[in-house]
């Protein structure tokens, strides 16, 4: 924005006589302006054709970009751009639109355990074998998707102390698609100091795995998938090409400022989520007593699941003699009916450093316990169950993030940071006894990522 | 005595758990009160806001890294929402 008139009034002085709209229209288009003019165009607002209006319009628009890679050691690697445009119009009316594309690659843990020989699974899709070596853990390695995500919110104050927003996601991969809609209403009293919200979303997924869905329970085709009877085989385990998901979420929240230094929020919230929660890429191994594999069976898990969180954070500006620091520190509760409770307790600590940077060191602790259906493996004379999945994501886990994050304002206004974390999960064992065969294998491998980030505001 | 003693325990023990209930609830509903009337002799006046006022200090200063976490830790982990939306959004695993 800034910049913007930065070299507006540098033309000029060089120019005199030049008129402000002959200064704009011999400036050199910029990405934001391009950026401005395409997001009016596709929201079909009145582009004007006189470049002093155009220059005043272009200038509502704050762009904010990202572009992120997230890397697995061996795993996943997924890389993520971001661009929302902002604009706040006369009545304090802001609109959002928000565009992210990512796309991942890589290899996903399967589900199985890991065994003292190698391991052949079918691939999802039916086509084709991948082998495992022994002693490592079964990871799918044709994990690959793109996707392109949409969102557009709009906020308004109704009252004088009541604010309104509704919005719409659209997100789009190869083999999912993701639909919601949300609303919100904050309520400011006490001079603006205390305010109350109330939010609603809801979400329509829709599921379409490439080789269909497989029948829960049933077992992994393991064979020559170029046999003639393959196809007719393989069907058998599929029970249909898509399946949905809806989630309806209510969250209420309180923010409270209790000086000119601390700010608080306390939150509520409630999830339902009803319909197709089974992950098709999922399998869990049945063993013998002696802890050996014996079969692959598709995971199954409940179609329903009910989530509630508490949420609290507190910021908090320090004074000179901690350098202006700006505490932020927030814990989260979460608890389901599928036996899992968790707690996340993130902490960010941004330092001035000089007038125009900081720099802001991150530490991030998770922990879960795991589902109540959660098996690592079955054992073959174990009474079979109706619902198991061997997902260490839904299993007894603990994680640590621990990062930072520089930035600095540019000339002009203009924003540049640079993030660097490191994500590692430690899954752990929730009270299962190993099998002989397992006792030298690791089942609650350990997972480590790179988090490294570029964003620039402008 | 013995006989006589254990019954009067369990008497005594019941009747602090029914003075207690009503007593916690009462306390409980005083604690709630308080912080909620507190709230309006807590913050400041429009001109004390100059910290406040700072993009830094927003509950969510950058809203571009909380939707790429959101995103990273909803695919990793079996909680999401809580600040904001939990929601569906991607069959990212």
């Amino acid at each position: 924005m800034n910049n913007n008139n930065a070299k507006a009034k540098s033309t000029k002085l060089n120019n005199p006589r030049l008129k402000n709209t002959e200064g704009n229209s011999t400036k050199k288009i910029n990405i934001k302006a391009a950026l401005s003019l395409a997001t009016s165009a596709l929201l079909g607002t009145s582009v004007v054709a006189s470049c002093a209006t155009q220059a005043q319009d272009v200038d509502e628009w704050q762009f904010d970009s990202a572009f992120l890679l997230y890397s697995e050691v061996d795993r996943v690697s997924a890389s993520e751009a971001i661009i929302a445009g902002t604009k706040t119009f006369a009545n304090d009316e802001v609109l959002t639109l928000k565009l992210t594309i990512d796309a991942l690659t890589g290899a996903s843990a399967n589900g199985a355990v890991a065994q003292p020989n190698a391991q052949t699974f079918t691939r999802p899709s039916g086509n084709g074998q991948y082998v495992t070596a022994a002693g490592e853990t079964p990871l799918d390695d044709t994990f690959k998707d793109t996707r392109v995500q949409l969102n557009g919110q709009w906020t308004q104050p109704l009252t004088e102390n009541i604010t309104g927003s509704a919005g719409g996601h659209l997100s789009k991969e190869y083999d999912y698609l993701s639909l919601g809609i949300n609303g919100n209403l904050a309520y400011d009293f006490n001079r603006k100091n205390s305010t109350i919200s109330m939010g609603l979303s809801f979400f329509q997924d829709t599921f379409t795995p490439e080789g269909g869905i497989p029948k829960p329970l049933s077992s992994m085709l393991v064979g020559d998938s170029s046999a003639s009877d393959w196809d007719t085989e393989f069907a058998k385990t599929r029970v249909g090409d898509s399946e949905n998901k809806s989630t309806a979420d209510v969250l209420v929240g309180f923010s409270q400022v209790i000086n000119r230094r601390m700010i608080t929020a306390f939150n509520y919230s409630y999830s339902m989520v009803d319909g197709y929660l089974t992950d098709p890429f999922k399998v869990v191994s049945v063993l013998n007593n002696d802890g050996m594999a014996q079969d692959y069976i598709y995971e199954n898990r409940p179609d329903s699941r009910i989530k509630q969180s508490t949420f609290m954070q507190a910021k908090y500006h320090f004074d000179d003699s901690l350098l202006n620091t700006i505490a932020d520190v927030s814990y989260r509760y979460m608890w389901d009916d599928w036996g899992i409770s968790s707690h996340t307790i993130d902490t960010r600590f941004a330092i001035p450093v000089g007038r125009t940077s900081y720099i802001e060191p991150h530490i991030r602790f998770y922990q879960q316990s795991a589902a109540n259906f959660y098996q690592p493996y079955i054992i073959v004379q174990q009474e079979k169950t109706v619902f198991v999945s061997a997902d260490y994501r839904i299993g007894e886990m603990t994680s640590v993030t621990v990062g930072a994050k520089y930035g600095m304002t540019l000339n002009g206004g203009n924003e540049l940071s640079f993030r660097l974390e490191y994500y590692r999960q430690m899954p752990t064992s929730s009270g299962f006894t190993e099998p002989e065969a397992l006792q030298t294998q690791n089942i609650y491998p350990v997972v480590e990522a790179i988090i490294a980030q570029v964003s620039y505001s402008f | 005595m013995k006989t006589r003693h254990f019954p009067l325990n369990k008497l005594f023990l019941k009747k602090t758990v029914q003075f207690h209930q009503p007593k916690f609830k009462l306390t409980l509903l005083a604690v709630v009160m308080t912080s909620l009337s507190g709230c309006s002799s807590l913050g400041v006046e429009p001109w004390e806001r100059d910290l406040l006022a700072k993009k830094a200090m927003a509950l969510t200063s950058s809203p571009i890294d909380s939707a790429l976490d959101d995103h990273i830790y909803f695919s990793k982990e079996a909680s999401s929402g809580g600040k904001s939306f939990g929601g569906g959004g991607c069959g990212c695993n």
